[in-house]
C-alpha cells in the first residue's frame, strides 16, 4: 500500500463514525464578519493607508503623476542610490528625471548580481489600506519576486485612489491565486531579541511608498 | 518527534528546574506580558472579532470533517500548477522523502524557512546524517541553531535568551558556521540582527535548495501561504531553484476566500500586529519567478491518530499563533524547554501527547501541566476548548481507554504513576457507596482534625508539595443537617469536639 493510500485510509477510518454531513461548504460556514471595518471616502481609506503604512516605519510620499519623475529622482538621489533595477514594464516616464544607472533583471543575472544593485522601483496591483499593506504580483511593473526583495531600498508606487481597497477581503477577491503574491507591510523587520523591534533582517531596510494621485 | 527532546523528564521533574532559574523566568515574564498586552490591543481594534474566530472555526471544522476530499483536490491542484505531491505516514517517511529529494540535485546544503512541521520529524538531524547540512535562517532559530539548543515558543524560538546570551552565542558560534561575527559585535539587537543579516546573506545568495512548511495550504487553488517578518522566508522561497514544503495535512483550507479569515487573525494573535511584514502565496511553480522544481511533501505524524479522537480533533484547528503560550500562567513559570516537545505552552500539552501518544512519561505528564484557568481558551482565534481536551487526555492517561495509533484502533492501560490516585479513587468510590461506613469516616476525621498533617505522606507527597491540603470542617455535613434540620432551626454553633475531651 502506497503512503497516500495509507494516510488518506486513515481520514476515513478516523471520520467513519459521524453522521452524514449534506451542507454544501458555502453553507456551512456563517460567514458574519465585515467585508471592511467601517464606511469611509476614497480619500479618507488613502489617508489610513498612508497612517498604516507609515505606522509599520515605511516612508510615504505623496505627490501627482506630473510630479511623480521628480519625486522618485529625489528618492533615489537622497539614498545616494547609483544604480536602480526596473522591471521590465515599468512606465519608462517614471524615472526619466533620475540618472541613476538602470538595471534590468536578466534569467541570468544572479542573486550575486542583484545584491550589488542600490535601489529597486516597482509599481503595485494594490494596497490595503486597513493593514497597510501593499501586494506585488508579478506583473510587467513589479518584475520578478527577487528583485524586491535583494537590494535594501525598496521604492513602491502605488496609484491612490483606484489601487487602493479598504480590507483584505476586498483584496482578495481581486487578486489571482495563480500568479505569485508578495504582500508587503513596512520593511523587513524581526522582533526575536527581547521582542524589540528591529527593521531590516534580509529584505530591504528601507521601504519607499509614493501615493499618486490627481491632486496631493 | 525531535531527536533532541527523546528522553526528556516528565513535566513537574523538568518545570521544578526551570522555575529555579530567575533568569529564565525574567526573559519569559517580560517576553509574555508584552505580546499580551499588544495583542490585546490589536485584537480590539476589529469589531468582528468574535464573528471571525467562529468563522475560523467553522471553517477548519468543517475541513476536518471532509479531510479525505479537500487532500484529494489540494493534490489536484498543487500537480496541475507544476507541483509534484508526496505524501508522508510518519516523521521517518517524511525524512526519507525530502533527504532523496535533496540529493537528486546534487546539492549538500539548504536553507530553511522556520517550520514547525521540519522541526516535529528532525529534520535538521536525519538531513546531517545524511551528510546535508540545513541552515537555519529565521533570527531565533539561528539562535537556537548556533546555540546548540532547544526551541521554547513557537513564534520565538528563543525567548529564553536575552541579548547578552545571544551576543556570546553569535561570538563563540557564527565562525564554525559560516561568516563569522564582527569582532566588535555589541548586544544591541540592531547589531545582532545585522551580524545575522551579513551571516546569512551570503547563504540565500548562493542556495540551490529551499525548504519550507507553510501556515495554510489551499485545496481549490493549490496556493501555499506562507507568514513572516524578516524576509528569510522571501529569500528561501523564490532564491532557490528547488523548493521542498514540508506540511501537516490538517494545514489545508478549502477556500481561496477562507484566506481571508486567518489572514486578519493570525498576524493579530501572534505578533500583535495588523499584519506581519512579508507573507507569501505561491502556485506550483511560476515561469521563469523562484524555483524551478517545487515539492509539497503531506506530513501526517500522529494527525490521523488525532483526527480519530472526537475530542481530541480540535487540536488540528490549530493555527500555531501561539497566542496561548502568551497567557498561560503554568507557561510563564515553567518555560517551553519543560514541555519536552516542539510544541510547548497549552496548545503543546494536547497536541504533542496525541501526535506521539501517551506512553512516554513526558507525554503522561502534559495534560496535567495546566491549571485548567481558560485564559487560552479565550485567546484561541480558532477557539480550540485547550481545558475541554486537557481533561479529556488526563482521563485517557489515568482510566485508559480506547485511542487510536498509527492508524489501529487500541486499548491504552492506564499510565504508570497514578497508582495511588486511582486507588484513592477506588476507596472513595466504596464509601461513598456506604453511608455507614461514610459518616463514622468523616466524623473520625472532624475529630481528629487537629492531628492532620499540612503535608501528605507517601504518594500523596507529590500532590500536596504543590497544593494546600482543604481543612476538615470541625462538623460534618450531614451531622449539621441533623442538627438543624436543614439550616432551618440553626442553634449554637456545635463546640469544637476537641474542645469537649
Amino acid at each position: 500500500m502506497s503512503s497516500r493510500e495509507r494516510v488518506l485510509g486513515r481520514v476515513r477510518r478516523a471520520l467513519a463514525g459521524l453522521p452524514a454531513d449534506p451542507v454544501p461548504y458555502e453553507e456551512a460556514v456563517a460567514r458574519a464578519y465585515l467585508r471592511q471595518h467601517g464606511e469611509r471616502s476614497p480619500e479618507r481609506t488613502v489617508e489610513l493607508l498612508a497612517e498604516n503604512l507609515a505606522d509599520y516605519r515605511a516612508l510615504v510620499h505623496r505627490c501627482t503623476a506630473g510630479e511623480l519623475p521628480a519625486v522618485l529622482a529625489g528618492l533615489l538621489a537622497a539614498r545616494g542610490a547609483r544604480t536602480v533595477l526596473v522591471p521590465p514594464g515599468l512606465d519608462p516616464g517614471w524615472l526619466a528625471a533620475s540618472d541613476a544607472e538602470r538595471v534590468a533583471d536578466r534569467a541570468e543575472s544572479t542573486p550575486a548580481e542583484l545584491d550589488r544593485v542600490d535601489s529597486v522601483v516597482t509599481g503595485c496591483a494594490l494596497a490595503v489600506a486597513e493593514t497597510g499593506t501593499l501586494v506585488l504580483d508579478g506583473s510587467a511593473d513589479q518584475g520578478r519576486r527577487r528583485i524586491t526583495l535583494v537590494p535594501d531600498h525598496h521604492v513602491c508606487v502605488v496609484r491612490v485612489p483606484d489601487q487602493v481597497v479598504a480590507s483584505v477581503p476586498l483584496a482578495l477577491e481581486r487578486l489571482d491565486p495563480t500568479r505569485p503574491l508578495t504582500w508587503i507591510s513596512g520593511p523587513s523587520a524581526t522582533s526575536d531579541i527581547e521582542l524589540d523591534r528591529v527593521e531590516g533582517v534580509h529584505g530591504p531596510r528601507t521601504l519607499e511608498v509614493v501615493l499618486v494621485g490627481e491632486s496631493r | 518527534m525531535n531527536g533532541t527532546f527523546l528522553g526528556m523528564p516528565a513535566f513537574p521533574e523538568a518545570a521544578r528546574e526551570a522555575v529555579r532559574d530567575e533568569r529564565l523566568r525574567g526573559n519569559l515574564r517580560h517576553a509574555t506580558h508584552t505580546i499580551r498586552a499588544k495583542r490585546a490591543a490589536a485584537v480590539a481594534e476589529v469589531s468582528d472579532w468574535a464573528e471571525l474566530r467562529e468563522a475560523g472555526r467553522r471553517i477548519k471544522d468543517h475541513t476536518l470533517r471532509h479531510l479525505d476530499r479537500h487532500l484529494l483536490r489540494l493534490e489536484e491542484s498543487v500537480t496541475a500548477a507544476g507541483g509534484t505531491v508526496h505524501w508522508a505516514a510518519d516523521a521517518a517517511e517524511a525524512n526519507r522523502i525530502v533527504t532523496a529529494l535533496v540529493r537528486a540535485t546534487g546539492e549538500s546544503e539548504v536553507v530553511k524557512v522556520k517550520s514547525m512541521a521540519t522541526q516535529e520529524i528532525g529534520l535538521n538531524e536525519a538531513l546531517e546524517a545524511a551528510g546535508i547540512r540545513a541552515y537555519e535562517t529565521d533570527l531565533a532559530e539561528l539562535i537556537v541553531q548556533l546555540g546548540d539548543d532547544r526551541p521554547s515558543h513557537i513564534l520565538v524560538p528563543a525567548i529564553h535568551r536575552n541579548r547578552a546570551e545571544i551576543r556570546d552565542v553569535f561570538r563563540s558560534e557564527m565562525a564554525a558556521w559560516g561568516r563569522p561575527a564582527p569582532e566588535d559585535l555589541t548586544d544591541s539587537p540592531a547589531a545582532l540582527a545585522e551580524a545575522a543579516r551579513l551571516h546569512l546573506r551570503e547563504k540565500f545568495l548562493r542556495a540551490k535548495v529551499g525548504i519550507s512548511g507553510a501556515n495554510f495550504m489551499v485545496a481549490e487553488t493549490g496556493t501555499l501561504v506562507v507568514v513572516e517578518s524578516e524576509g528569510n522566508g522571501r529569500m528561501c522561497l523564490t532564491l532557490p531553484e528547488t523548493l521542498i514544503s514540508v506540511v501537516g495535512i490538517e494545514k489545508t483550507v478549502p477556500t481561496w476566500r477562507d484566506l481571508e479569515v486567518f489572514l486578519q487573525t493570525l498576524p493579530r494573535s501572534s505578533t500583535a500586529e495588523r499584519m506581519n511584514p512579508y507573507t507569501s502565496l505561491w502556485t506550483g511553480t511560476a515561469d521563469g519567478d523562484g524555483p524551478r522544481a517545487f515539492h509539497l511533501v503531506l506530513l501526517d505524524n500522529g494527525r490521523t491518530d488525532t483526527l480519530a479522537d472526537e475530542v481530541g480533533r480540535q487540536a488540528l484547528r490549530c493555527i500555531r499563533c501561539s497566542a496561548c503560550l502568551n497567557v498561560c500562567p503554568v507557561y510563564e513559570r515553567a518555560g517551553g524547554h519543560a514541555y519536552g516537545s516542539v510544541y510547548p505552552g497549552p496548545i503543546g500539552a494536547i497536541l504533542s501527547p496525541q501526535l506521539r501518544g501517551t506512553a512516554s512519561g513526558i507525554d503522561a505528564s502534559l495534560p496535567f501541566a495546566s491549571s485548567l484557568c481558560g485564559a487560552c481558551y479565550e485567546v484561541c482565534p480558532v477557539a480550540i476548548d485547550i481545558p475541554e481536551v486537557l481533561v479529556h487526555l488526563r482521563e485517557r492517561v489515568v482510566q485508559g481507554g480506547p485511542a487510536t495509533r498509527e492508524g489501529t484502533k487500541v486499548v491504552l492501560r492506564p499510565a504508570k504513576g497514578h497508582a495511588a490516585e486511582r486507588a484513592a479513587m477506588r476507596a472513595a468510590r466504596w464509601a461513598f457507596g456506604r453511608p455507614g461506613v461514610l459518616r463514622t469516616g468523616q466524623r473520625l476525621a472532624a475529630r481528629t482534625r487537629r492531628l492532620h498533617p499540612r503535608t501528605l505522606p507517601g504518594p500523596g507527597r507529590a500532590w500536596t508539595a504543590t497544593r494546600e491540603l482543604p481543612p476538615v470542617p470541625a462538623e460534618p455535613f450531614r451531622d449539621w443537617w441533623e442538627r438543624t434540620d436543614g439550616g432551618r432551626n440553626e442553634g449554637d454553633a456545635p463546640q469544637d469536639p476537641e474542645e469537649t475531651k
